[in-house]
């Protein structure tokens, strides 16, 4: 049976930590669904570190999306102008670098201020997901077909809504999960790791 | 004891009144029964079991009901034009309705049947035959539209179509009126000496499912009615009933109705095929359209064909011969064995079963009687299986369950009769309302019928519901099938005649259904992929507008400067991506149709002014809650009007000059 030690064993965790972290590009970060009478199962809005999608054989998700924000003033979602799709895989990549760093130092310090860093880029992360919510909820057209006093479009971060005919949920996805996951398993990497040369 | 063989002596004589009185009327009070309605009930938001595709007859289309609830699902155009959603009318459509004779707006059709695997229904195309102007239509079952129509040439009445082989290999038809050929300025009197029937085989690609008419066989001018091919161990042959052995050309109803047999055509169409490839057919020049839609443009392309290669069974020997048939056959059915073939001698007494095997010992045999036309004819006691004696009056079409039985249609007595296909003896009989003409039992042609349930397809409708004047819808019943008595539980009105119809299992289309055409797919040549690819192009009189359709606006919106005397022709392109958002588009006064543009297609509609002024088009598929807005206008000045050619959506509109200074 193999036995490791302390040390060790901090490395392969944070491996894995990594490895999950590059999962990140197989799964969705986020859902948004939005269901109503007219389309059975709901239109889902899948939000990844790159890109978006819908179900398959669904159609184009970000044009039947926009079709409907239209009528009440919401700007268009335009992939292609959204610059986090672009530099969020970077920040990705450039923090598993700095995890394959951490695991050649192998130290607690090194773990947990990769665990620290990472934690923080989430919160921003979700801060700045927020943001985008808030703008494509409260930025509307002053001359959109169908406008309702006071009313805001801003879908929930987390949890659900009535918004007009649709009721749109919000949810964490395997791509999150796997985050969160990477995330608690630098820290107990640090928890395990070894303070100083043994 | 004594009260029991009372009770069943009681039971007999019940029993032998009903099969005396087999034409006695019986009303659908005392033959609906038990949970019937629970039987054909599909609840809101369920789906049905099976598709059924009922022919239209005089409608030239095709419907699609869900069984067992009766539910109409979509009719889909076939011969006929639609101007419902401008099929045949779209510039795209249009050759669709191509023949040697032109354009031909309108035909007949009558039977259904869909492509097969191995003997079983595999649901990817479904063909039916034209029988006034002779062709065959495919329709995608991917799609529900009419895919490809091809021609038959030098035949007259393609009654007898397009029966398809157990691995789709041919659609095999016959003439139904015997015509000259090739056609020829001649006395109707010199029918015996100048009139000929065809049989033809058109081949099926694998694959695409394309057809092409592959070879001719050149027979005596008898009336071909129905057919259909061997299965399983007779796979290679096709039977074919004929009627009008008298060569009447005149008062058919007494002049063909006047011995005491006609025949029944076995043709060995692998044999066939090998004297084909074999290059033994002769070439003879003729003319027949063949009109195909590009699937990736939805444009139908029309190919004029010239050759043509016959077939000759008096130079080719082994490849057809006949055997007798009592009285002016109609349906001519195969049993799932393939061993059994039913000739429903309308006009006889009994119903001759044959035995695939005896024919084939005969034929080798040679148990002739003599020839017709170098076509030698089978002995007819040596080919038969057997006689269903008196089974009703009229029979005319016969199905299958799988189970050993087979369903026979009685149009004079207005009834199915279900009996034993090898011990020819009858189970069971159900009226029905009234004089049915073809039946369908879910795969009930193929080698492994579904059963279960039974639609009898009624020429008479009368009083079976709410009246509507003198012209009423013909009726379907459904019967139950699934116990030893066929049992009615639902009527329900159909579109057009129906004639035959074939149904199949949900599960083998339903999974395949298109929700909507991929925009990257769309090769159309006047497609505008995005808003902003919408423009007006004019070259001398012929305008060209390439408008989209998104909801819900329609871009352009405001065109002006067309004059009286340009041809102007929209095209509209669906931009919508997801499942049921049509747009529509007509424009008032326009002498032809609408479009209904599916998402990702682009369709065209041709208009010619009448008059200068300001005229509307819109949006006709209540698209979006703001589809009454989804319109504009086109303005049309008088003939050489000097104003600007612009176009445009929310004031702003370009015109050619505008648009070169942008390029630059």
């Amino acid at each position: 049976m193999l036995s490791l030690t302390n040390s060790s064993r901090s490395r392969w965790i944070m491996g894995l930590s990594l490895l999950l972290l590059s999962g990140v590009f197989l799964f969705p970060l986020w859902q948004i669904t939005l269901e109503a009478a007219q389309f059975p199962g709901g239109l889902r809005l899948n939000i990844w570190i790159n890109q978006f999608s819908g179900d398959e054989g669904g159609g184009d998700i970000i044009k039947n999306i926009n079709i409907l924000n239209h009528y009440i003033g919401m700007q268009y979602i335009e992939p292609d102008s959204i610059p986090e799709l672009k530099y969020f895989p970077l920040v990705v990549w450039g923090m598993f670098g700095l995890g394959l760093v951490s695991i050649l130092i192998n130290r607690r310090w090194a773990y947990l201020t990769w665990g620290i860093i990472m934690g923080v880029l989430c919160l921003l992360g979700v801060y700045d997901f927020y943001l985008w919510l808030y703008d494509y909820g409260h930025n509307l057209d002053p001359t959109a077909p169908i406008k309702i006093e006071d009313m805001v479009y801003m879908p929930p971060l987390f949890g659900e809504k009535d918004l007009l005919n649709f009721y749109v949920k919000s949810y964490p996805r395997l791509g999150t999960i796997f985050i969160g996951t990477a995330l608690a398993l630098s820290f107990v990497a640090g928890w395990l790791g070894k303070t100083k040369e043994s | 004891m004594k009260n029991s063989l009372f009770t069943s002596s009681l039971v007999l004589l019940f029993v032998m009144a009903i099969l005396l009185a087999g034409c006695t009327q019986q009303n659908a009070a005392t033959v609906v029964e038990g949970n019937a309605a629970e039987q054909a009930y599909v609840a809101p938001g369920e789906y049905d079991e099976f598709y059924a595709f009922m022919s239209g007859g005089f409608s030239g289309q095709i419907t699609a009901y869900g069984l067992p609830s009766g539910r109409l699902l979509k009719e889909i155009p076939v011969f006929s034009l639609c101007p419902e959603n401008g099929y045949g009318f779209s510039e795209e459509s249009k050759p669709m309705f191509n023949t040697s004779y032109g354009s031909v707006p309108w035909d007949d059709s009558h039977h259904i049947e869909l492509s097969q695997t191995d003997g079983e229904f595999d649901g990817r195309w479904l063909f039916v035959n034209g029988n006034n102007t002779p062709r065959i239509a495919r329709i995608d079952l991917t799609t529900f539209e009419t895919v490809e129509i091809i021609e038959i040439p030098d035949v007259a009445g393609l009654h007898c179509a397009p029966f398809i082989t157990e691995n789709s290999e041919y659609l095999v038809s016959g003439t139904r009126f015997s015509v000259p050929i090739p056609q020829a300025d001649v006395p109707i009197a010199s029918f015996k000496e100048n009139f000929k029937g065809l049989i033809n085989y058109v081949a099926v690609a694998p694959e695409t499912g394309e057809m092409s008419l592959a070879f001719q066989i050149e027979m005596p001018g008898f009336n071909y009615d129905l057919a259909r091919n061997g299965k399983g161990k007779s796979h290679g042959w096709s039977f074919l009933t004929t009627y009008n052995s008298e060569q009447a050309y005149t008062l058919l109803e007494v002049n063909a109705s006047q011995k005491d047999k006609d025949l029944l055509a076995i043709v060995n169409w692998k044999k066939a095929e090998e004297y084909y490839k074999a290059g033994r057919g002769k070439q003879r020049a003729t003319s027949y359209y063949h009109n195909l839609i590009d699937e990736n443009s939805g444009i139908a392309a029309s190919t004029e064909m010239k050759t043509t290669t016959i077939l000759n069974p008096m130079e080719l020997p082994g490849m057809v011969y006949f055997i007798p048939v009592p009285k002016s056959p109609h349906g001519c059915d195969v049993d799932p064995t393939g061993e059994y073939i039913v000739g429903n001698g309308k006009l006889s007494a009994d119903m001759s079963i044959y035995s695939f095997d005896k024919l084939m010992a005969a034929i080798e045999a040679k148990n002739f009687d003599g020839d017709i036309k170098g076509i030698p004819v089978l002995n007819y006691e040596a080919g038969l299986h057997g006689i269903l004696k008196k089974p009703g009056l009229g029979p005319l079409h016969t199905e299958f369950d799988g189970k050993g039985s087979a369903y026979t249609t009685f149009f004079i007595s207005s009834e199915v009769v279900k009996w034993d296909v090898e011990k020819l003896e009858i189970l069971d009989r159900q009226s029905t309302f009234y004089s049915p003409g073809h039946l369908v039992i879910p795969g009930g042609e193929t080698k492994k019928p579904f059963g279960k349930y039974l639609v009898a397809m009624n020429k008479i409708t009368k009083d079976r519901y709410l009246p509507t004047g003198p012209e009423l819808a013909h009726s379907a019943q459904l019967f139950d099938i699934s116990g030893d008595k066929m049992k009615l539980i639902l009527d329900f009105p159909t579109k057009g005649e129906p004639h035959y119809a074939q149904a199949l299992p949900a599960s083998l289309v339903q999974p395949n259904t298109k929700k909507f055409y991929p925009i990257e797919n769309n090769t159309h040549p006047y497609a505008a992929l995005g808003e902003g690819q919408a423009k007006v192009v004019k070259t001398g009189n012929e305008v060209h507008v390439y408008m989209t359709a998104i909801r819900s606006h329609l871009a352009p919106d405001n065109i002006e400067g067309i004059n009286m005397g340009d041809v102007v022709y929209f095209h509209l392109t669906n931009l919508e991506q997801d499942w049921d958002v049509p747009h529509g588009f007509a424009i008032q006064g326009a002498n032809n149709a609408e479009l209904l543009v599916m998402p990702g297609q682009t369709k065209t509609l041709k208009w010619e002014p009448v008059r200068p002024g300001v005229f509307a088009f819109y949006c006709t598929d209540f698209c979006s809650a703001l589809h009454q807005e989804m319109s504009g206008y086109v303005r049309v000045s008088p003939k050489g009007s000097d104003v600007k050619l612009m176009w445009g959506l929310n004031n702003e509109n370009k015109d050619e000059e505008t648009l070169r200074e942008m390029i630059k």
